[in-house]
């Protein structure tokens, strides 16, 4: 999967989100503290609405329509209504840019 | 089925989920459509959503305490007039309390601990006489579709409201005895079409499970009950649900009755009702009920200060609860005679525009 400069790491508070669209998909970058960051499919697997405006909040991220919870490290869905896994992608901090690797 | 039939008032429009409204919401775009919110810079509303189990535990605590002190003085008092007010309050923080208990901590915002929202979740949708799983996705449908017509299965005030009903819910007369109902069905393995419509397969297994938990206490009650000669048992547990389920109504109703159906707005309807530090606290300030169907993720000890960042976009709240029934009550009388009529809000000027379903656009 190719490499993707997204943006720059103080682009997203901690403890947050934001949204990148790539390749005709939409997807949702994520930081915790310092350099730690990670990426996920931008759409609730419930039923598809973004991610965006959720909150995050130890390593979960809350969806805004339902509250359905997902572990933004490894995409496990956390109980009804989100019952379906999200797609995780690699992502990293290379000289306060985040780049993730996405599906060409 | 047959016998409630009888007591209802015929409506124009089938507010059943698989009747051919259904397909009409999902023809005209109503479905799982896109709804207005008011714009909240990111930093506000993340300050708006924040957890914390403070302010829960603080309520939780005074509402198991006062449910203990009102039961024991029920039970003290038992045989006599003086276990009356106890029964009364013990009913009412039961049978209407919970359900703002079931609602928020359904949600999981009430806590921030997310085991603490299960608990009580579970805890209060027993007192309602709610299937938890099912309850959850029928919940769930009322905020992906709500007042949309063939979709949400949370709509109380059809048109014409079905006014015997409501009455008779006052006391739980219908909606106890078709909740239990539906529990037994469940407890057999079964869900009615309706709740095969918004229940997905993978979730039913569990909810046969805990209607089976469910009625495995109602049997244990009933068997105290026997056991003691005495009704004191029921009293405590599954009669509040009748007896004491009044005021939820007086509450929750004005949430949405008389505003328009399928429109994709909640500003239009959905209503706002200010109230009384006490009823807010039997009610875990559902009465901000437009602004919670807008932005769910805000938890409910902070809905007055989300009332206060979108209040310049929507219409002016009842300013109580008895201003919001003088609203209602002429609305649904003449919704009797002309079911068409319904109650549009009035947007302060410079809101955003309201967003229209697609029929009611073309009007
Ligand atoms: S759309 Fe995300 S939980 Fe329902």
């Amino acid at each position: 999967m190719p490499a993707i400069d997204a943006c720059a790491l103080d682009d997203i508070e901690e403890e947050d989100l934001i949204r990148f669209d790539h390749g005709g998909k939409t997807y949702a970058i994520y930081r915790m503290f310092g350099e730690e960051v990670f990426c996920t499919d931008g759409l609730c697997t419930h039923e598809q609405v973004h991610l965006e405006d959720g909150l995050v909040m130890d390593y979960v991220i809350e969806c805004p329509r339902h509250n359905g919870r997902f572990d933004i490290r490894t995409g496990a869905a956390k109980g009804a209504p989100a019952c379906i896994d999200l797609a995780t992608y690699p992502a990293r901090v290379e000289a306060g840019r985040v780049i993730v690797e996405l599906p060409a | 089925m047959a016998l409630l039939d009888l007591i209802k008032f015929p409506t124009e429009r089938d507010y059943s989920l698989t009747g051919p409204e259904a397909q009409r919401a999902i023809d005209n775009g109503l479905a799982g459509a896109e709804w207005y919110r008011t714009p909240i810079d990111r930093k506000t509303m993340k300050a708006l959503m924040r957890r914390s189990d403070g302010p829960a535990l603080r309520d939780t605590a005074l509402w198991f305490a006062l449910l203990a002190l009102t039961a024991a003085g029920g039970v003290a008092f038992w045989g006599s007039w003086w276990a009356v007010p106890f029964f009364l309050a013990y009913g009412v923080l039961y049978g209407s309390a919970a359900d703002s208990r079931w609602h928020e901590c359904g949600h999981r915002t009430a806590f921030k601990t997310v085991w603490m929202n299960d608990v009580v979740y579970q805890i209060a949708s027993f007192m309602m006489m709610r299937n938890p799983v099912v309850w959850r996705w029928s919940h769930t449908r009322h905020h992906t579709d709500t007042i949309i017509v063939g979709r949400d299965p949370e709509i109380s005030g059809m048109r014409p409201p079905q006014l015997i009903v409501i009455g008779l819910n006052l006391f739980g007369l219908v909606s106890a005895p078709q909740s239990f109902a539906a529990l037994a069905r469940n407890a057999m393995g079964r869900l009615s079409p309706e709740e095969a419509d918004f229940v997905p397969e993978s979730e039913r297994p569990k909810a046969y499970w805990i209607a089976r938990a469910h009625m495995a206490i109602y049997a244990a009650t009933l068997a105290a009950c026997l056991a003691m000669g005495s009704i004191l048992p029921a009293m405590l547990i599954g009669l509040p649900r009748l007896y004491g389920t009044w005021l939820l109504l007086v509450l929750g109703l004005p949430q949405h009755l008389g505003l328009a159906e399928d429109v994709l707005d909640h500003r239009l309807n959905a209503r706002t009702v200010l109230m009384n530090p006490v009823l807010r606290f039997l009610y875990w300030n559902m009465n901000y009920h437009m602004e919670h169907h807008m932005y769910p993720m805000v938890p409910y000890h902070a809905l007055p200060r989300l009332h206060e960042a979108v209040k310049h976009d929507c219409p002016p709240p009842s300013p109580s609860l008895y201003a919001a029934w003088r609203e209602i009550v002429p609305c649904v009388l003449r919704q009797l005679r002309d079911p068409h009529h319904f109650i549009r809000p009035q947007l302060p000027e410079g809101a955003g525009a309201a967003r229209q379903s697609p029929p009611l656009a073309a009007e």
